[in-house]
């Protein structure tokens, strides 16, 4: 049960990634030029291999209560960073993250960007674009795949999830020709942050000397806490916004498009709301 | 240095981005509870889910507050 939940955290956490990492190397390959693109992929994909092979026994050598203390504390703390970023979004008070918008922006600048050649690649610019680009987004995969797979003592369980997730991404990538703009981003970041949230506490707590009430079956009762905690809070920012908008106050925070606008409130569908158009510039998270 | 500094940079902002709040929460709950565990005895597992649903709270509230 703990390697299938596993697995599918992971893998939904590496699709929301590989959905990033898609719109920079469309932008970087139908904007310049594809055999520099996947030079610039491959030798990323290379550096995360490394990585993964190299950081992976590495850290089993360290004892257990030590690892779950550190390594649960880490994924406690990205995990509430990224629950902290989907709730915003979720109610208006940042901007969600536009794929289309961002796929543009990438665009622009790849087209004012110089040609040139360099040690034997033939654009530099679409090479460093795609490098980079899914080299900063597979750091967060391998800092999962690492983090979880660790702690459940099945790296590999972790790193086909996260393969799975890659080919998937691709695969749509490929058949659209164009960025995943209708990907629910936020309410798949809104899960996973949900799910590395309890994680992280759970192993944490566990490193830090704890004996859970039933074990690992204490995990039933804490992810589920965890999601109506972070479900009261979306619910409670949203009505606090909506009261400030009904009054007229102009001290109402968030995005201004998004307050009062039913789409961009919040709830579930609102968490998976695609391609919304936010009225400041999206930042990358 | 300047290359420490970015490699710092890099790693804060890529594990506890733009609000530090909910960090200091986790590691101080965490402090605190190996602390009752092995000194006090107490199987204090609660302390830390409740630490993270405040942290989450407060950094929540500290981003949506406007300044007058």
């Amino acid at each position: 049960m703990n390697e299938l939940v596993l697995a599918l955290t992971v893998f939904v956490a590496c699709a929301v990634e590989a959905v990033e990492a898609l719109t920079i190397v469309l932008a970087a390959g139908l904007t310049r030029e594809w055999r520099s693109t996947f030079q610039g992929m491959a030798a990323a994909l290379v550096v995360l291999a490394i990585v993964v092979a190299a950081l992976g026994p590495a850290l089993t050598l360290i004892p257990i209560s030590a690892l779950r203390l550190v390594i649960g504390a880490l994924l406690a703390i990205f995990g509430l960073m990224w629950l902290r970023k989907a709730i915003l979004r979720a109610t208006g008070h940042k901007a969600l993250h536009d794929e289309a918008s961002a796929y543009l922006r990438e665009v622009e600048a790849a087209k004012a960007a110089e040609r040139r050649s360099r040690r034997g690649v033939n654009d530099w610019y679409a090479f460093t674009l795609a490098f980079k680009g899914v080299l900063l987004e597979g750091l967060e995969v391998v800092f999962i795949v690492l983090t979880f797979g660790i702690n459940q003592g099945s790296i590999w369980i972790a790193v086909i999830g996260a393969a799975a997730a890659v080919i998937v991404i691709a695969g749509v990538g490929i058949a659209a020709r164009a960025p995943l703009a209708r990907v629910p981003e936020n309410a798949m970041k809104f899960s996973v942050g949900i799910m590395l949230t309890s994680f992280g506490t759970f192993w944490g707590a566990e490193g830090a000397g704890v004996h859970w009430p039933g074990s690992d079956a204490s995990l039933l009762g804490l992810i589920p806490a965890v999601a109506l905690v972070a479900l009261g809070y979306t619910a409670l920012l949203r009505h606090g916004s909506a009261g400030l908008a009904a009054v007229g106050d102009p001290a109402a925070v968030g995005d201004p498009a998004a307050v009062g606008d039913p789409a961009a409130m919040g709830g579930p569908a609102a968490m998976g709301e695609p391609a919304v158009e936010p009225a400041q510039p999206s930042r990358k998270p | 240095m300047k290359w420490l500094r970015s490699f710092w940079d890099f790693w804060y902002d890529f594990v506890v981005g733009d609000d530090w709040r909910g960090a200091v929460t986790i590691v101080t709950a965490l402090i605190v509870t190996a602390l009752l565990v092995h000194v006090a005895h107490v199987n204090a597992w609660w302390l830390l889910p409740l630490s993270v649903f405040a942290g989450l709270g407060w950094s929540l509230r500290r981003a949506t507050t406007t300044r007058p």
